[in-house]
């Protein structure tokens, strides 16, 4: 029930922050996960980051799927 | 890491076909799994992953789908409010054509009834502010994904005491839903795959009381095609070695705890209520409204909604069998003959997450 | 003084109406054929004619003007495109304008000269025009309306010539125009490089019809890729099958469509175009577009086969299969 996009935090201003998707960008409220900082990641949902996204288990799960063929 | 790298190695054709075949090695006999969250089923269909799984395992959509769950009287009461001159409804995109007893937003905004589109409910309180002559009410639906985020508006038009900004709360809360279908012993479902964004703001131990009270698998899921297979495949390894549990498929996002700090605020602005789910009737605190300390932000209490017009199901409809993983959609009689997406006849095939839509337009299990 | 703000009586067919064709509009547009001011265009027959595509079409694009184009540049490829959509040369274009009370004459003019340059571009002549004014509210400041002709020497291009086997390519990226039209309507708060990619696509068909046999063309506007495949596999009694990695899409479009929730096979396009060609030509069609400006990013999408007449077929990018059906209408932004 959930459309949520993982972003890279570039800039945050107070409870707002200017989150990269790569190509485009978008001004979403940091309001729920405050301590964010710049160069992490978060997941968007509805114009607000909900939670952070876990760079190890990002990384641990890439290697898994790397093992399965992933590029 | 760059944020492609979140998205497309999930994505890769070849991880997703050797987890296909880890799936069918791992489904030893016919499972039964239900997908709670409607996204999940759009994901699923919309990848093409029907067409991947083994025939063993069944995919049965669950009453995950926030726009179908919105009562009927919710909706048309959301309609009468929006014809009211001095109100502008706000809504997020998905509610817009949902049919509640001949009325729904889009046909009001046909007759002049002021209703628009927002991406965010941050978006519909700049609304408020930028439009002080009138009333704006914001549609609240979703569920745990969504409430905290209506939550943090509605504190920040306290602090700045907009007095123009109501919410008509319609949130629902997911373990309840899951524990009255559970109770009601109605269905029979080997395993659960629970939704991974919901999962981000409660937590996966949200479900660790009904995986031991009931003894069942439930795999916390994320939404691209290799976090569904691998969701698929743990539940169904769990199953296949009678193992009952939560196991956390979507680690890079959701934690144990989820997040404290939204539930937190969500504690502070609302408070559990009964709630009305289209289809499947009144559950137990399994919905929010605002606390009194917000009342003057409540659009239930703001305006006289006696005269709400009492919308009924269309005859015949049987979303609330859908919702509750009774039937597939294919099974009632009125799918793609006189419910298709062109002419609705119950929110599970306008919503689009809806499981009638997702199976009338993707071709459901079948495939192509 | 001179009136800058449309009246009604622009509109009456009176001095107001006459000062602003040919104070505003003449100077900016057209040929002798058009300030001959007369009734009709008249037009010389063309020897070498087998047979004339003809087509009409209404703009009510907002904001008129948007990144990539605007509403005169978008009337005018709108109606070319869909006249070398048929295999034929376009030649001429009607031009009406539907004002609403209270625009600003410097608009107008901003459109007419937009118009202008992409009947230069396409290599039309704007013959007709006709100019109403409505009350204000009754349109969202203009309407334009068009009319196009054109030649066809050859075999025309039709849906009844696809056969099973036939490949199917795409010129381009998809989405690109909805999508900027969307985020300058919106002001949804994006920061992307979205650019309608509005183009007159005559000389792009051309060059491919001088190389290849084509069976068949359509432009995917409205609907998208998804509505212009569906029709044609209605129209012509065929099953198609799309590779879903195949079909060209732009970084930008692609996430912009997943923030919102859009699928961006549904898009509108006004800047590519469909091509049905033998599978034994698919090659040669292919470089010759990729030599051509715009198609550069053209690509083999998928083919036809015997199958289930009207039924699209999409070979998802990991390797599943899925109906892809028609759209139902505009897509909305969602959270679900």
């Amino acid at each position: 029930m959930c459309l949520g996009v993982p972003g890279r935090v570039e800039k945050v201003e107070g409870t707002w922050a200017e989150v990269s998707y790569g190509s485009v960008r978008t001004r979403i409220s940091v309001a729920l996960v405050p301590e964010v900082q710049p160069g992490e990641f978060v997941i968007v949902h509805a114009g607000f980051a909900i939670a952070k996204v876990n760079q190890e288990e990002a990384e641990e799960t890439l290697r898994i799927l790397g093992e399965l063929g992933a590029s | 890491m760059r944020v492609e790298d979140l998205v497309e190695p999930f994505r890769d054709r070849k991880a997703t076909l050797a987890l296909a075949e880890r799936l069918a090695v791992a489904v030893t006999r016919p499972t039964r799994l239900m997908e709670v969250c409607g996204t999940h089923t759009v994901a699923f269909l919309r990848a093409g992953l029907a067409s991947l799984v083994p025939e063993r395992l069944s995919l049965i959509a669950g009453p995950g789908c926030p726009v179908c769950v919105t009562s009927a009287s919710d909706i048309a009461t959301a309609t009468l409010l929006a014809e009211q001159p001095e109100v502008i409804v706000t809504t997020f995109g998905d509610m817009l054509r949902v049919p509640a007893g001949g009325r729904s937003l889009e046909a009001s905004r046909a007759q002049g009834a002021k209703v628009r589109v927002v991406t965010s409910p941050m978006e519909s309180l700049d609304l408020a502010r930028a439009n002080p002559g009138y009333k704006v009410v914001f549609l609240a639906i979703g569920f745990e994904t969504t409430a905290p985020s209506v939550a943090a508006t509605v504190k920040e038009a306290a602090v700045e005491d907009v007095r123009n900004y109501l919410v008509f709360v319609a949130h629902k809360l997911i373990p309840p839903a899951m524990e009255a279908l559970l109770e009601s012993g109605e269905v029979a479902i080997d395993g659960y795959l629970c939704p991974g964004h919901v999962s981000a703001i409660i937590g996966a131990q949200a479900y660790q009381p009904l995986a031991e009270k009931f003894r069942v698998p439930c795999v916390v899921t994320g939404f691209e095609p290799t976090d569904l297979l691998e969701g698929m495949c743990e539940a169904a390894e769990m199953v296949a070695s009678g193992e009952h549990g939560v196991r956390n498929q979507y680690r890079r996002v959701v934690r144990w705890e989820g997040n404290e700090r939204a539930r937190a605020l969500v504690d502070e602005v609302f408070q559990v209520a009964d709630a009305e789910w289209r289809g499947l009737g009144v559950i137990p605190r399994s919905g929010l409204m605002l606390r009194n300390e917000f009342a003057r932000f409540d659009a239930r209490r703001a305006f006289d909604l006696s005269d709400a017009p009492q919308a009924a199901d269309a005859p015949g409809c049987r979303c609330g069998e859908v919702l509750r993983g009774l039937i597939a959609p294919p099974q009632c009689a009125l799918f793609g003959s006189i419910c298709t997406p062109e002419s609705p006849q119950g929110a599970c095939m306008v919503s689009s997450e809806g499981a009638c839509r997702a199976y009338y337009r993707y071709g459901g299990m079948e495939g192509a | 003084m001179k009136q800058r703000r449309i009246l009604m009586a622009h509109g009456a067919g009176g001095k107001m109406m006459r000062d602003l064709i040919v104070d505003s509009i003449f100077p900016r547009l057209g040929g002798t054929v058009l300030r001959a001011g007369e009734d009709s265009a008249v037009l010389a027959p063309e020897a070498a004619a087998k047979a004339w595509a003809f087509t009409t079409d209404a703009f009510v694009v907002t904001p008129l003007f948007f990144p990539g184009g605007d509403i005169g540049r978008l009337a005018v490829f709108g109606t070319v495109n869909d006249l070398a959509a048929a295999g034929a040369v376009p030649r001429f274009v009607s031009l009406a304008f539907i004002l609403e009370e209270g625009l600003d004459l410097e608009v107008v003019e901003r459109v007419t000269e937009s118009v202008a340059r992409a009947a230069e571009e396409a290599g039309v002549e704007v013959v007709c025009g006709d100019t109403k004014v409505v009350e204000r509210g009754a349109a969202d400041e203009m309407f334009v309306c068009t009319a196009g002709l054109g030649v066809i020497e050859g075999e025309p291009a039709r849906p009844s010539r696809i056969e099973p086997g036939d490949a199917v390519l795409l010129s381009g990226t998809i989405g690109d125009h909805e999508m900027a039209v969307l985020v300058a309507r919106e002001g949804l708060p994006f920061e992307a490089e979205l650019k309608s990619d509005c183009a007159p696509l005559g000389g792009l068909v051309a060059q491919v019809r001088g190389q290849v046999c084509v069976h068949a063309m359509r432009d995917p506007t409205r609907g998208g890729l998804g509505a212009a495949l569906n029709e044609m596999a209605e129209q012509a009694g065929v099953q198609i099958e799309v590779e879903e990695e195949r079909v060209p899409i732009s970084a930008a479009v692609q996430q912009a469509c997943e923030v919102l929730g859009f699928d961006p096979l549904y898009l509108a396009n006004e800047g590519k175009m469909v091509f049905f060609t033998p599978e034994a030509e698919a090659a040669r069609a292919l470089a010759t577009m990729r030599h051509h400006p715009l198609g550069a990013q053209a690509s083999v999408i998928g083919r036809v086969v015997a199958g289930r007449p009207g039924r699209v077929v999409l070979n998802t990018s990991v390797g599943g299969r899925r109906i892809l059906d028609l759209p139902l209408g505009e897509q909305l932004p969602r959270i679900c």
